[in-house]
């Protein structure tokens, strides 16, 4: 009583009924275990998917990590030419092997060694380099090349071959681009064109039978795009451009294949922006006297740019991320190119290439796929976030 | 000056008719630009439907070993032989080292009569395709097939071969492409499915409740919400390599079942049934958890309210009323999450595909391949035979699809009517 005095000195409560202390109702908020325990799991679930991304980026950025910082030693098939002892700043070397630039170090027994100049058959080097002790080491001692990566290598070389050495990212990212540009080359006119059809001419007939083709087109695996592209466009290509102009592996039915693959999600993305633009203002514009297609061009367009313009972004960033069409039928090995007919491996096809293999943990393929896998995953994320800022931007709203 | 005006006006309205002509000159161009462009997407579908059915089937010129007539015993063929007699043509015609073998695999006795004609088929038949023809050829071209067989290879038999038959769906791999079948690929697929279903529809579920009826507008649930959006544009690859560096690699001990003492003594490492599908699980986890929200956001206020109103607690309101409602929207959005999963190569590759087995998977911790696996290799290789498998391959791949998503409209269909 004494804890609820508000309730005995409300004068209209004093007839009535429920007044009496006896049966009260406790109206207070009680704990509920077992609701808080299905709110926790609830949440749980909810925080997996940002345990999904913590998981790429730490994994991802792990490998890249020992990929850019580990010292690999590998073979150069170079040989001492001659005895040398712990004190010779001239080393005579093997003619075979790869070349041994100046400032590489190289490895001989136990001991590190940079070259400070490099000729013919000896090189001038500092002895004893990364804390190791100079040693006398006898003719015929093997010589060790260390492939350590560093980032400028990574972006500014143009040959991508890790087991010797090579690690330019050129190669794979010139070619994702092509296919990324020629398939963008395809997809957003046919895209673009098929969403204007669908919202501003298609009777709903028509549009009651495009769509679902459309999405049955977006349901079909990559993989049996892959093999279009294998057993129908290339031989198309040939057959166009010539037997001896196009290779069995080329870049450009990749690409085109791509594009074909992303029309729906073009045409579907931009349809829903045409279709959010008002009524009104395509009446305003037919009351002025427009023709279909001026309204269509010179008003629905523009006013939905934001989505046709996000659409295009999520194309571009698909294009780059797919890898089944590229796998299949863009060649194996990295090719730094610009001929769309000659074959050349993109970033994602390299990935497949190696990961299908033999690929045993911690070796030198094993971390240059998790650097690459790292940037290809920056970029999609890079361009997905601008698709989505620029939704949220430069949206025109209308009430 | 009056007249001036009239003089004006005309020459503005002629102007203007003219320029009303191009410009529906232009409206019509452009309109057919509009439609041409639709109609090569609708081609694009059909050709490459047509395209693998073209390859599918077809005729094939086949060349025996031994022709089954010389086989026949006292003029009876060897389809309708009895099993003494076919062991005896076995043992006729194979290596005693090779017989040794077979028999101590599965001793004679132990055999059906079927797969001791299979064994005669092909190890004394043995049957190769020399050389295949699409199914247009074979079709509009026959002159053209025939010409070709008769010069290339006169001593070999034509026959129209559909390279998907019921033998194809029931049999394991094998090198050689007449006898190769999806079985394994079916059933890996069938296996990976159901894990990723296990583990991706409830957690996706409840990650979207609790979006859509618990969370409040915090920054942590926003970050959620923007990352969940996120990783539904993340390629496919990047979950292969997650799924290589989590599940193979650092739960190797879980995947690969040795905590529970379930190790499958063919594997000895995690590349197996259950990592293939926690990955795919990931994959498609964003995709559950968006659609799912659709669903439940369409779900009206009001039952809400009333639930409320009734004195129910939230996760009542929640598993009485919204759930119930939102029910068909999920499923739907669960399905073509599933279906998308079905045909996804790449993250599998990575993850550690088998390249070559012939039996069954067992269990979650079994060595496995997928369909889209399977399509995969065999397109990659040269050889034609190869490619026809792989197109018989895609047709199944696609039936299977088709029903998955006749189901997911089917069950949208069905509870729309409701409301």
């Amino acid at each position: 009583m004494a804890e609820n005095p508000n309730i005995t000195t409300m004068p209209a409560a004093e007839g009535l009924q429920a007044g009496s202390p006896a049966e009260q109702i406790d109206l207070t908020r009680k704990p509920r275990l077992g609701e808080t325990i299905i709110q926790a799991l609830l949440f749980i679930s909810g925080a997996i998917s940002i345990l999904t991304t913590v998981f790429i980026v730490y994994e991802l950025g792990k490998e890249s990590l020992t990929f850019f910082t580990e010292q690999n030693w590998e073979q150069t098939n170079r040989a001492l030419g001659n005895d040398i002892d712990d004190l010779d700043s001239e080393i005579p070397i093997g003619e075979t092997g790869f070349t041994l630039r100046e400032g590489d170090w190289i490895r001989i027994e136990e001991e590190v060694i940079q070259i400070t100049s490099m000729s013919e058959t000896f090189m001038v080097v500092e002895r004893g380099a990364q804390d190791t002790i100079p040693e006398n080491h006898p003719r015929g001692a093997e010589i060790f090349r260390s492939s350590n990566v560093t980032i400028r290598e990574f972006f500014t070389g143009t040959k991508w071959n890790p087991q010797i050495g090579q690690f330019g990212i050129w190669p794979l990212l010139n070619a994702t681009l092509m296919v990324a540009f020629l398939a963008m080359l395809v997809s957003l006119p046919l895209g673009l064109s098929i969403a204007i059809y669908l919202s501003e001419y298609a009777s709903t007939r028509a549009r009651n039978i495009i769509k679902p083709i459309l999405e049955v087109l977006s349901g079909i695996p990559t993989v049996v795009y892959g093999y279009f592209a294998l057993t129908f466009m290339t031989p198309l290509l040939k057959l166009i451009f010539g037997n001896s102009v196009v290779e069995i592996y080329n870049v450009a039915s990749a690409g085109i294949v791509v594009g074909i693959l992303i029309i729906p999600l073009v045409s579907s993305m931009s349809e829903d922006a045409l279709s959010a633009v008002p009524r009104s203002l395509r009446e305003a514009a037919y009351g002025l006297g427009s023709t279909k297609l001026e309204t269509a061009i010179k008003v629905v367009v523009p006013a939905a740019t934001s989505g046709i313009v996000a659409a295009f972004i999520v194309a571009i960033s698909r294009a780059i991320g797919e890898t089944m069409v590229v796998a299949l039928a863009a060649g194996a090995g990295p090719n730094f190119t610009f001929n769309p007919f000659r074959p050349a491996e993109t970033m994602t096809g390299h990935i497949v290439r190696i990961s299908g293999g033999d690929l045993s943990y911690d070796s030198i393929d094993y971390n240059s796929i998790f650097a690459i896998g790292l940037f290809l995953f920056f970029i999609t994320l890079t361009l997905n976030v601008i698709s989505q800022r620029v939704v949220r931007r430069f949206r025109e709203v209308y009430e | 000056m009056n007249k001036d005006i009239i003089q004006d006006n005309t020459h503005e309205i002629k102007d203007y008719q003219a320029k009303l002509e191009s410009r529906h000159r232009r409206g019509k161009a452009w309109q057919i630009v509009f439609r041409a462009s639709t109609f090569t997407g609708i081609i694009a579908l059909v050709i490459l439907l047509l395209n693998i059915i073209n390859s599918a089937f077809g005729y094939v010129a086949i060349q025996d070993a031994i022709p089954p007539e010389d086989l026949a015993v006292n003029g009876i063929p060897i389809e309708s032989l009895h099993e003494i007699d076919l062991v005896g043509i076995l043992e006729e015609h194979l290596s005693a080292g090779l017989i040794r073998r077979l028999e101590s695999e599965t001793p004679w006795e132990e055999r059906s009569r079927d797969e001791i004609l299979t064994l005669v088929i092909t190890r004394v038949v043995e049957p190769t395709v020399e050389d295949t023809w699409s199914l247009f050829d074979s079709i509009f071209n026959k002159d053209k097939v025939l010409r070709e067989q008769q010069e290339k290879f006169p001593e070999s038999r034509l026959e129209f071969k559909s390279w998907l038959s019921a033998d194809f769906l029931v049999t394991p791999q094998s090198p050689e492409p007449e006898f190769a079948g999806v079985r394994t690929a079916i059933l890996g697929s069938l296996w990976t499915i159901a894990i990723t279903l296990l583990f991706s529809f409830p957690l996706g579920v409840g990650a979207a409740i609790y979006l859509e009826e618990y969370a409040t507008d915090t920054p942590l649930n926003r970050l959620i919400q923007t990352n969940i959006n996120n990783l539904a544009g993340v390629p496919s690859i990047i979950y292969g390599m997650l799924g290589l560096a989590v599940f193979v690699r650092i739960l190797e001990p879980l995947t690969s079942g040795a905590i529970f003492g379930a190790v499958d003594p063919t594997t000895a490492n995690g590349r197996t049934v259950i990592s293939a599908g926690l990955t795919l699980g990931l994959l498609v986890l964003p995709m559950i958890i968006i659609n799912a929200q659709e669903a439940i956001k369409a779900v009206p206020n009001s039952l809400r309210q009333a639930s409320y109103g009734m004195g129910a607690t939230r996760w009542q309101t929640v598993w009485h009323h919204v759930l119930p409602n939102a029910l068909p929207g999920i499923l739907t959005g669960a399905i073509l999450a599933l279906s998308r999963a079905i045909g996804e190569t790449a993250p599998l590759v990575v993850v550690g595909a088998s390249t070559y087995i012939t039996f069954d998977p067992s269990s979650p911790f079994s060595k496995f391949t997928t369909l889209p696996i399977q399509i995969w290799q065999w397109t990659a290789r040269p050889q034609d035979e190869f490619r026809n498998i792989a197109a018989a391959a895609i047709i199944v791949l696609l039936v299977l699809l088709l029903t998955l998503n006749a189901t997911a409209i089917l069950l949208r269909n069905r509870y729309s009517t409701r409301d």
